[in-house]
């Protein structure tokens, strides 16, 4: 009985100990990151070929995507505002609420299943197959050459791909509310920009996006380098990066939204 | 993948994006309607202001001419000092009127300011004279309230 | 005034956790000749290299690299070692996203500022050497095994590196690849005045090339000679790792309770 208890905390204290050693090591890791940066600023060309992977080839799920939220907000949105004789409201409702949530998070959570879950793939397999090690005995830092590059063509991504996600939703909104249901065109536009805000509401959205970027891609690169070198390791990486991140974009989210509209 | 092509398709995604920003600054946002570098400061004080908060549209004629900046609390008057930036392409009267309004019935509340006739102009650092204060729809209710029952009152005392 | 050996191991302790790993290790690595190490999966080879490599740091004693000292190297100075090194994988490692080409001029666009005309006769150079000139615009993935590993010995001698370390060459190749790659880790040894180091298993293949071996079993080393003494020798493991005898001193069973005593016979007869 004793001896069971005594495993049970052992067992606790093992696991915090390691939790504590994994976010000690994770943070090494950025700094590492953050600090052998400069080779992918002095070749540009190492970043710009990950921003097309990161950026360019996530364009089609996040302009589709923006189109069809956009164009969901503009129908529900619709409904929900006649009932107050309100419907000249619609443009102000979509546009605020792509810009300042929905844009950022939801194109940050296509960014880490469809970007982050590839980074970590590939990282995790550059491990597996000893590119990394081999990297290494060539007396070349595998932090600067593979993993900065990538660390910078995310950051820079993302918030692109957010902008783009929220100026195709409002076209979406505009389609459906304007095109398709007939509210008046001009309502739409001027309570739009009498509501929406530059510095209140699309900077801190480009904000916004700008920090999920980096939390996206650190928690894909440190999974794809801290992956068990072996096919499960890689795939269990994998799944963990879109866990992971989705859940650090939405508490993130909560945190900066309480920060940035009530001041705490 | 050749360079060449690479950088093209980087480089029109970054156009994009960039573009995505612009759009969402003009035509979504409210930077091009109004530009915060030309401007004057003016001041008002308000017995009530009701809901007004920083950052809401002075309008004039239904015009955004300025914002709200900040709204502090005069300990020696016990009145609301407002101060508003007013774009610089816009001149008001020395006695204009400044009174807070409510876009619809339930909407937000905004400064508007009704020009008067006299020759001088307000400059930057002035105070507005003239001001009315928000109508607040609880005093309203009750003031209603009230005379209901003082007419109730009335009607029972006639025979 | 330059030492004998290129590489010189002493004393050498690794533990990993606390499971001793390498004890006691003393190899020499003349200067000019093939050495292999030889030894079971898991006897602590492959780690044996990365000591060498310098990214694993000795638990006790050391190993020198040309008169240095590899653990005591700082960043700076093991990456410039490190230059002077080339070692191939056991897959190859070929980094998947660039063709052959940019494998092999991976490391010269690194660490060199030489003009893309040079560096392309360089590369044509190397991946002539192992007979692949042909393949330069192919992708690792449309390579065979063998092929890969000639161009990961291509890319391992784009520097023409000192030392060469080969870890498990002959894993998993078939016969004609495997004299091939034999061969040019003896041609290539030879013809840049290299050092090499060939970890293996495979006994029958290295044997035919290398001009030392040591044996290792269980983080020591237990035997070593030329490979005409190892072939001599009649005794023990050596003899039947050599002869890939199934039992001997390395037992066919893994050490458990009595066949009897886990079939709970024992409890039938108590």
């Amino acid at each position: 009985m004793l001896e069971r208890g005594l495993a049970a905390i052992r067992g606790t204290g093992h696991r915090v100990v390691n939790a504590i050693w994994r976010m000690g090591y994770a943070s090494r890791f950025f700094f590492a990151v953050l600090t052998h940066s400069g080779m992918s600023f002095r070749r540009f060309y190492l970043t710009v070929k990950e921003i097309y992977f990161a950026g360019v080839l996530s364009l089609i799920i996040i302009l589709v995507s923006g189109l069809f939220v956009g164009m969901v907000l503009g129908l529900q949105g619709y409904e929900t505002l006649q009932k107050y004789g309100s419907e000249s409201a619609l443009g102000t409702l979509v546009a605020l609420s792509l810009v300042r949530e929905l844009g950022p998070v939801l194109a940050a959570l296509l960014f880490a299943s469809r970007a982050g879950s590839a980074i970590t793939a590939e990282i995790g397999l550059m491990k597996a197959t000893e590119q990394i090690t081999a990297m290494e005995m060539m007396a070349v830092n595998p932090i600067a050459r593979v993993v900065a590059p990538r660390f910078w063509g995310g950051v820079i991504s993302m918030p692109l791909l957010a902008a783009m996600f929220s100026a195709m939703g409002v076209f979406g909104g505009y389609l459906v509310g304007v095109v398709m249901i007939g509210v008046d065109d001009g309502q739409f536009w001027s309570q739009m920009q009498s509501a929406v805000d530059f510095r209140r509401d699309v900077l801190n959205g480009v904000i916004k996006s700008g920090v999920f970027g980096v939390a996206v891609t650190a928690i894909a690169l440190f999974e794809g380098y801290d992956a068990p070198p072996t096919a499960e390791g890689v795939s269990r990486a994998t799944t963990r990066t879109v866990v992971t991140s989705s859940l650090a974009v939405l508490v993130l989210d909560f945190l900066l939204t309480a920060f940035m509209f009530r001041g705490i | 993948m050749e360079r060449t092509t690479l950088d093209l398709w980087v480089g029109l995604f970054v156009v994009a994006g960039l573009a995505a920003v612009l759009v969402l600054a003009m035509k979504v946002g409210n930077l091009s309607t109004f530009n915060m570098s030309e401007s004057y400061i003016l001041q008002a004080d308000f017995d009530n202001i009701g809901g007004l908060k920083a950052r809401a549209p002075v309008k004039s004629a239904g015009v955004v001419v300025g914002r709200v900046t900040a709204i502090t609390f005069d300990n020696a008057t016990y009145r609301a000092r407002v101060s508003m930036v007013i774009d610089k392409r816009y001149k008001f009267p020395k006695d204009t009127f400044g009174k807070i309004l409510t876009a619809g019935l339930l909407g937000e509340q905004y400064l508007g300011l009704d020009p008067g006739g006299d020759e001088v102009m307000l400059k930057g650092g002035d105070k507005i004279a003239k001001t009315q204060s928000a109508v607040v729809l609880e005093s309203l209710i009750s003031s209603f309230m009230y005379n209901k029952a003082a007419e109730g009152d009335a009607n029972a005392k006639k025979p | 005034m330059p030492s004998e050996n290129l590489v010189e191991i002493r004393d050498l302790n690794f533990t990993y956790d606390v499971r001793p790993v390498l004890q006691g290790i003393n190899m020499d690595i003349p200067r000019g000749k093939v050495v292999a190490i030889m030894g079971l999966s898991g006897c602590g080879k492959t780690t044996l290299l990365r000591l060498i490599g310098g990214q694993l740091k000795p638990s006790q004693g050391a190993a020198k690299v040309a008169g240095q000292t590899v653990h005591e190297l700082d960043s700076d100075a093991l990456y410039r070692m490190r230059r002077r090194m080339g070692m191939l994988f056991q897959f190859g490692a070929l980094f998947t996203d660039i063709s052959v080409f940019d494998n092999v001029a991976f490391q010269m666009r690194e660490h060199t500022d030489l003009p893309e005309s040079l560096i392309r006769d360089l590369v044509l150079l190397k991946l002539e050497a192992v007979g692949l000139r042909g393949a330069h615009d192919l992708m690792p993935a449309e390579l065979s095994g063998g092929m890969a590993r000639r161009v990961a010995l291509a890319r391992a001698i784009a520097l023409d590196p000192m030392l060469i370390m080969y870890d498990e060459p002959f894993a998993g190749l078939d016969t004609i690849s495997l004299g091939v790659i034999g061969n040019l880790i003896r041609h290539l040894n030879d013809a840049l005045g290299a050092t090499s180091i060939v970890v293996t298993h495979d006994i029958q293949e290295s044997l035919k090339i290398v001009d030392y071996v040591y044996f290792m079993s269980e983080g020591r080393v237990i035997a070593q000679g030329t490979p005409a003494e190892i072939r001599a020798v009649d005794t023990g493991f050596v003899r039947q790792f050599v002869h890939g005898e199934i039992d001997g001193p390395m037992p066919f069973h893994y050490p458990g309770a009595t066949y009897a005593a886990d079939l709970a016979l024992e409890a039938v007869h108590a």
